[in-house]
């Protein structure tokens, strides 16, 4: 029989809290950058570009690692955080830090995807018609790459869920703080006699899975009816 | 109006040089595509800036590399209808229209959006969205919006070359009925001759990235008569009389024209090349042409190894085309009493 603990009930609010906080934190700079790059030319985009992708092709470990040299006790901004008062290691806040810079790519990506299909035109024909770039990039091209960010969000909600390697770094796997489905199923697996408890989670993890793409599908095709 | 141009702009491999100065109302830009027509557009409305050089519009300064000057497309006050109607897709007509409007200094703001809305004839389509709208619709919209943004210049960029023949010929009394009753002046820009002499009074011929010689329309369309496929291309609007035996009764002038492509509307528009007229030295006894017009021939020019001539009947003008030999042997000269002889089935209804 397949049950959920009361440790369970916290790794999964906390799974979903982490991805919505990730997604939340990384859609406007996700979206701003994604006009940088599509938008305009500028001097070491080439560079901003590969530094931002990096995630996607470093080992997540890689980059909990560089994340804890960061922001940790003795990291390089530990002496600035410290003055603010601000603790970040060991906290959900970290799975949150770890969970966007893993996902940014994805969400910079399909947001590009969704502003480089914007016919040039509209852009300048909103320009000749009296708006400033700012009014156009809030009136034509954040609608119109409205699906973009709705892949995007849903592509970087779904991978937050899954985040493990990095998360485990900044993080740790401290139930009820910081254990989210991935660590405490991997808790599970290395442990005798849990293997109900590990399928269990694993249920939820398809069940959210599925209900975030399902919810993508839904969003997309509403818009389109509206088009 | 007045557009003084000293630009240069180089893209890819091409470079334009412009330098010119014109004044007017209702001025087109001529030119092959790859010619640097768009290229002009773009930097007159500000969407490119020249490498060099300097833009005034009505003694304004727009740009000038000199002094540093590179006014924003959105404070010039130029609209652009696109080839394209390239309206926002995520609006309805209403909030299309509205766009530029709401955008425009209260102060310059002289167009009156219901009276626009009835020129245009849009009134039934306010509420919907813009992807269902037919190409016709679609372009009065494109139309409508760059008007309301009270430009005090409209560039009009190939906006026909999108549309098929039909539809061109409805869009064109709006493109010039909606300039002349708001008093916009207009850029028209494209690459048929046709629509040259339907919009512009007064052309700028654009070849290689420069503008190679400022003309009126007609002048253009006679000096391209050699070349031409189609010769000179005479243009008639004429008012219906009757039906007779299968063939429509035009009035011309104090002449009537025996038409085979005519219709029950009470005027149409219809284009003759100069090549479909036969000119007769005296009066031929029969003949299977139905029409055979007395003239007296006003003008002639060259055009290649052709010989245009320009044919008085009564109040009206003909342009006919023949081979210098031809002339010669006819000793057509202004003045000559000649006889044109036109096929009813010649005449080309447009629209």
């Amino acid at each position: 029989m397949l049950s959920l603990t009361p440790a369970d009930h916290d790794a999964v609010r906390l799974s979903l809290k982490v991805a919505l906080a990730a997604m939340a934190v990384s859609l406007p700079f996700g979206f701003i950058f994604a006009y940088l790059v599509t938008f305009l030319r500028f001097r070491g985009k080439l560079l901003l570009e590969v530094f931002v992708n990096l995630p996607l092709t470093l080992p997540p470990v890689v980059i909990g690692y560089l994340l804890l040299l960061l922001l940790g006790k003795n990291g390089w901004l530990g002496p600035l955080l410290d003055l603010l008062g601000i603790r970040l290691i060991f906290t959900w806040k970290a799975a949150v830090i770890a969970s966007a810079v893993v996902g940014f790519p994805l969400l910079v990506r399909s947001i590009r995807i969704g502003m480089e299909s914007i016919d040039p035109q509209l852009i300048q024909a909103s320009r000749t018609l009296g708006a400033r770039w700012y009014d156009t990039l809030v009136t034509v091209i954040l609608p119109l790459s409205l699906r973009g960010i709705i892949a995007g969000s849903s592509l970087m909600f779904a991978r937050s869920l899954g985040e493990f390697g990095a998360t485990i770094i900044v993080a740790g796997s401290i139930p009820g703080v910081t254990q989210t489905i991935p660590l405490a199923i991997y808790d599970y697996a290395s442990s005798p006699g849990s293997e109900t408890l590990a399928l269990s989670l694993c249920v939820v993890s398809v069940a959210l899975s599925v209900l975030v793409l399902l919810f993508h599908e839904f969003l997309g095709k509403k818009l389109a009816r509206r088009d | 109006m007045e557009i003084r141009v000293t630009a240069e702009k180089s893209v890819g491999g091409f470079t334009l040089e412009a330098d010119f100065t014109v004044t007017g109302d209702q001025i087109g830009i001529f030119g092959q595509s790859g010619s640097g027509k768009s290229t002009l557009v773009g930097l007159l409305a500000g969407l490119h800036h020249p490498d060099r050089g300097e833009i005034f519009l009505d003694g304004e300064c727009l740009f000038s590399s000199r002094k540093g000057i590179a006014v924003p497309p959105e404070k010039r006050r130029i609209a652009i209808v696109f080839q394209q109607p390239c309206l926002f897709p995520h609006l309805s007509v209403k909030s299309n229209l509205l766009y530029g409007f709401r955008r425009s200094a209260p102060e310059h703001r002289t167009i009156d959006f219901a009276a626009l809305v009835k020129v245009l004839k849009l009134d039934t389509l306010l509420d919907r969205g813009v992807n269902n709208l037919s190409g016709g619709e679609k372009q009065r919209v494109a139309l409508g919006r760059a008007v309301l943004a009270n430009p005090r210049l409209l560039l009009m960029d190939e906006p026909l070359s999108a549309l098929d023949d039909t539809l061109k010929l409805q869009i064109i009394p709006y493109l010039k009925g909606v300039s002349e009753r708001f008093g916009i002046p207009y850029l028209f820009i494209s690459h048929s001759l046709v629509e040259m002499r339907l919009m512009a009074e007064k052309v700028l011929v654009v070849a290689g990235g420069r503008i190679v010689e400022q003309t009126t329309p007609d002048q253009l369309a006679r000096s391209r008569m050699g070349q031409s496929q189609v010769g000179y291309i005479n243009l008639l609007q004429l008012a219906a009389l009757r039906r007779t035996d299968g063939l429509f009764v035009y009035q011309w002038g104090d002449t009537e024209l025996f038409i085979s492509a005519g219709n029950d509307s009470p005027n149409a528009l219809f284009e003759l090349s100069s090549r479909d007229i036969i000119l007769f030295k005296k009066h031929p006894e029969a003949i299977s042409a139905r029409n055979l017009l007395a003239c007296t021939v006003a003008n002639t020019f060259s055009a290649g190894n052709k010989t245009g001539v320009e044919l008085s009947c009564g109040n009206r003008r003909l342009v006919a085309e023949v081979v210098v030999q031809a002339a010669d042997d006819l000793c057509i000269v202004a003045g000559s009493q000649i006889f044109a002889a036109i096929k009813a089935s010649s005449f080309r209804r447009l629209g």
